[in-house]
């Protein structure tokens, strides 16, 4: 393709796709509306945490178990850290690396997948069925597995996050492939993929300007709740101790680290519980619009 | 019969009054049936003709009391046998359906259930509604299957739906509609998905029948030759409107409105054959098959002249598409050659080089998924142009419009979706995409199949046009022998991927013909409410 068809593909999409977001979003639903006010404001959150906050993420200020107070709105952890501050800071924390995570796995799962569906053969064979052993393990059972095979492994250099980074990316890039394959299969035999194919395209071509447009819809919507989904598989694994190591704040393991105050009839494990909780929903709130959007027959630009 | 209404043929069985009906899109309402009223007497076959969008399945199935979901009934009443069905509640809805009232829907192989035996599903709803019990019931489908005139009728119900044929499970469908005796059957385009010569086949079956057990049907179809042969009455709609109604003979020796007129105009389309002898494209001998096992071509020759029209005619299974995929290199051939303008071409697509792809252009059956949704008609045209002839900016946008215009649409489709055109439309943007690479061959595969009446004559009639002034040679894949009769010169008759027959456009149509020749054109409905009692008589006739 040339620069010059680039640009006026640049220049005419930009132009409507800025009036059609701005129509789009104001025709969406309270729901989705809602949504995306709440991720907005995470973002908002997880970008200035170190302004917003009011503390430091391992500052220690004041006794542990400290009760609620003006000065500490959400209390006290067990060590005498800011609750709200670490709050804020998990944000950050949880939502990078869930952004990450997702974003690898798509890299990996989305290209082979749709590499698999446009030229079948072996490779989508062999793809198809390791990808199938993969799925057949929990992911939460096989992720705890890998990451202790990793763990203070003498031959990894790089800091532990990012272990828990790429198992996670890797176990989750097989849903990714799976969707990715079947939508492109669906779109690659269509009749326009096949006159593609006899004017003489080549790959890139196919894939890039006739699949990849009719197949974005369901996987931006499957990036959502994916999204989602890695995100309380970290809290969880954080619970349980292999996934975010202290004193780095993270939703799950200060769930997990002022467990038992509930029994002391404390909040303090309710708050980042609910973040997490209000974070999924409101995801899940704006996947659901954006599929309903998508998947009807026509939108009506 | 357990079910022992009365009927007596003649009174009146369904009145419809004013009604209107309503769809629901783009957060409105909007009108779909705009004021109708029906009459139909016990015994009485209706027919309701249209183009798509003209309402009448919507009629139809209102006439049952159903809407589809999305749609509501606004106004009017349907007073069948006494009851108006607008004001009847779900349940008694719910006990009429499939006893008094039953549908016969376009395709019986989505209307039949995969993982259950047929006769399961032809006696359920008579034993379902207590008309009789099952042994009757099965006793009674054997009978209704021998006057169908199925094959094995006694063992065929313990098939499943994909061991029988189209044709077999479109006249298992009417089995069981009939099942229960209903006072109404709502035919929907029942014979459309079929081949000619199935078609008959069915249409006889479902005339007798009907006739035998004096049940009052209407018949919806957009195929006016079809209706014919069918109806007592025919109704013509169009955007939710009457246009006129009569009784058949009336209606189709002196039809009042332009539009119905208008309807089989393409029937009157003609163009007087031209014999050449310069060939463009020569098909030798070719034997091609899937995955090596089943063939699907064998020993096929076909010779295409320059700027001249070929068709290729036969029905599902003949092989007529796959010729096209052979021609194109998308299923290589295993055996034979492929000349064009002289030169052997390369069996594989990827073995091609630019210029001949260019040259040789293929129009789809469906617009709607040959054109690439996401992409804008300015893109749609623009590639080949770009891809082929070099075109950019300036240039390739002024070529776009110059090719709109060719096939007669204006400036603004260039910013449009695909989604955003008719039917019609899209079509012909799919034509002024192979013709942006100005070829020498253009294959049309059924391309006018999925489009109405009066846009298959407009069409044509551009394709034909376009002939005329580039001097194009068309392949021509259709199984309608209208069109056929419109548009070609030479004609090839194909079965079970053999060429039955290849030769001028008057020496095909005119006898003598080959037998299957014969069978495929007999079998096309014509304008006659006589000809389908009188191919019969003949057929029959022949042998015994």
């Amino acid at each position: 393709m040339s620069a010059e068809q680039t640009d006026i593909l640049n220049m005419r999409t930009k132009r409507t796709w800025s009036q059609d977001l701005w129509r789009l979003l104001k025709s969406a639903p309270l729901s989705a509306k809602f949504g995306m006010c709440v991720i907005a404001f995470y973002f908002f959150c997880a970008v200035f945490a170190p302004i917003l906050a009011p503390y430091g993420q391992a500052e220690i200020v004041g006794k542990a178990y400290g009760a609620p107070s003006w000065a500490h709105p959400f209390g006290l952890d067990q060590i005498g850290r800011d609750t709200l501050s670490r709050v804020i800071y998990g944000a950050r924390n949880t939502i990078f690396i869930a952004l990450l995570t997702v974003t690898i796995s798509f890299c990996i799962g989305g290209v082979l997948g749709i590499y698999a569906a446009v030229t079948r053969g072996w490779l989508d064979i062999i793809l198809s069925r390791f990808v199938d052993i993969l799925m057949s393990i929990p992911v939460l059972v096989f992720s705890l597995l890998l990451l202790a095979m990793v763990r203070n492994n003498p031959y990894v250099f790089w800091p532990e996050i990012y272990n828990l980074i790429f198992i996670l990316a890797l176990l989750d890039s097989t849903r990714v492939f799976r969707l990715a394959r079947n939508t492109a299969l669906s779109v690659a035999v269509q009749d326009f993929v096949e006159a593609a194919r006899l004017r003489g395209e080549g790959l890139r071509w196919v894939v890039l300007k006739e699949i990849v447009p009719n197949i974005l819809p369901p996987l931006i919507a499957e990036f959502g709740l994916r999204f989602s989904f890695v995100f309380l598989t970290i809290s969880a694994l954080s619970f349980l101790g292999v996934g975010i190591q202290p004193p780095t704040a993270d939703w799950g393991s200060m769930v997990a680290e002022s467990k038992t105050l509930i029994t002391f009839g404390r909040p303090q494990p309710l708050i980042p519980a609910a973040a997490i909780a209000l974070l999924t929903v409101a995801v899940n709130f704006v996947v659901d619009w954006f599929l309903h959007k998508t998947s009807g027959l026509r939108d009506g630009q | 019969m357990a079910n022992d209404k009365k009927r007596v043929r003649g009174t009146p069985l369904i009145q419809i009054r004013g009604l209107k009906i309503e769809g629901f899109s783009d957060d409105k309402w909007h009108p779909i049936i705009k004021g109708l009223d029906l009459d139909l007497k016990r015994g009485e076959v209706l027919g309701l003709i249209g183009e798509s969008g003209a309402g009448k399945s919507t009629l139809g199935l209102a006439a049952m009391g159903y809407t589809k979901p999305g749609c509501r009934i606004s106004a009017g009443s349907v007073m069948f046998d006494g009851r108006d069905l607008t004001k009847a509640s779900q349940e008694e809805l719910r006990s009429m359906w499939g006893s008094r009232i039953s549908y016969v829907a376009q395709s019986a192989a989505a209307s039949f259930n995969p993982a259950h035996h047929l006769m399961d599903q032809v006696v359920e709803s008579a034993v379902n509604h207590g008309v009789m019990d099952r042994a009757a019931a099965e006793a009674d489908a054997k009978d209704l299957f021998r006057r169908l005139q199925l094959p094995n009728p006694d063992t065929i119900g313990n098939r499943y739906p994909h061991q029988v044929s189209g044709g077999q499970l479109q006249r298992a469908m009417t089995a069981m509609a009939m099942s229960s005796r209903p006072d109404l059957i709502v035919f929907d385009e029942p014979t459309t998905a079929l081949d000619v010569t199935t078609q008959v086949e069915v249409l006889a079956a479902m005339r007798r029948i009907v006739e035998e057990f004096d049940t009052a049907a209407i018949y919806i179809t957009h195929d006016l030759a079809v209706v014919a042969q069918m109806a007592h009455r025919i109704m013509v709609l169009r955007y939710g409107n009457l246009v006129e109604q009569n009784d058949t003979r009336s209606m189709l020796k002196q039809p009042t409105q332009d539009y119905t007129k208008s309807l089989w105009a393409v029937r009157k389309l003609e163009k007087p054959e031209e014999k050449s002898d310069d060939v463009a494209l020569a098909v030798h001998g070719v034997d091609a098959s899937y995955s090596g096992v089943m063939k699907v071509l064998e020993n096929v020759t076909v010779r295409l002249p320059r700027g001249k029209t070929v068709s290729v005619v036969g029905e599902s299974g003949s092989g007529k598409s796959t010729l096209a995929r052979a021609i194109t290199g998308l299923l290589p051939v295993s055996k034979g050659r492929i000349e064009f303008n002289g030169k052997a071409l390369p069996a594989r697509l990827q073995d091609r080089d630019r210029d001949t792809l260019r040259r040789i252009q293929m129009i789809y059956q469906s617009a709607d998924t040959a054109l690439n949704p996401r992409q804008r008609v300015r893109d749609i045209i623009g590639r080949p142009l770009e891809f082929y002839l070099g075109l950019k900016g300036a240039q390739k946008e002024q070529r776009v419009l110059q090719l709109l215009h060719d096939i007669e649409l204006d400036d603004s489709f260039i910013d449009r979706y695909p989604g955003e055109m008719s039917g019609g439309q899209k079509q012909r943007i799919s034509i002024a995409r192979a013709l942006a690479a100005e070829p020498d061959i253009i294959i049309c595969d059924e391309v006018t199949s999925a489009l109405d009446q009066i846009v298959q004559e407009e069409i044509l009639k551009l394709l034909m046009k376009l002939q005329r002034e580039k001097n194009y040679s068309y392949l021509f894949i259709t199984h309608d022998i209208a069109t056929v009769r419109a548009i070609s010169d030479e004609i090839v008759v194909m079965y079970k991927g053999k060429v039955v027959q290849q030769g001028l456009k008057s020496d095909v149509l005119n006898p003598p013909y080959p037998p299957y020749t014969e069978l495929l054109l007999s079998s096309v409905p014509q304008m006659d409410p006589d000809w389908l009692t009188g191919l019969l008589k003949k057929r029959t006739g022949a042998t015994t």
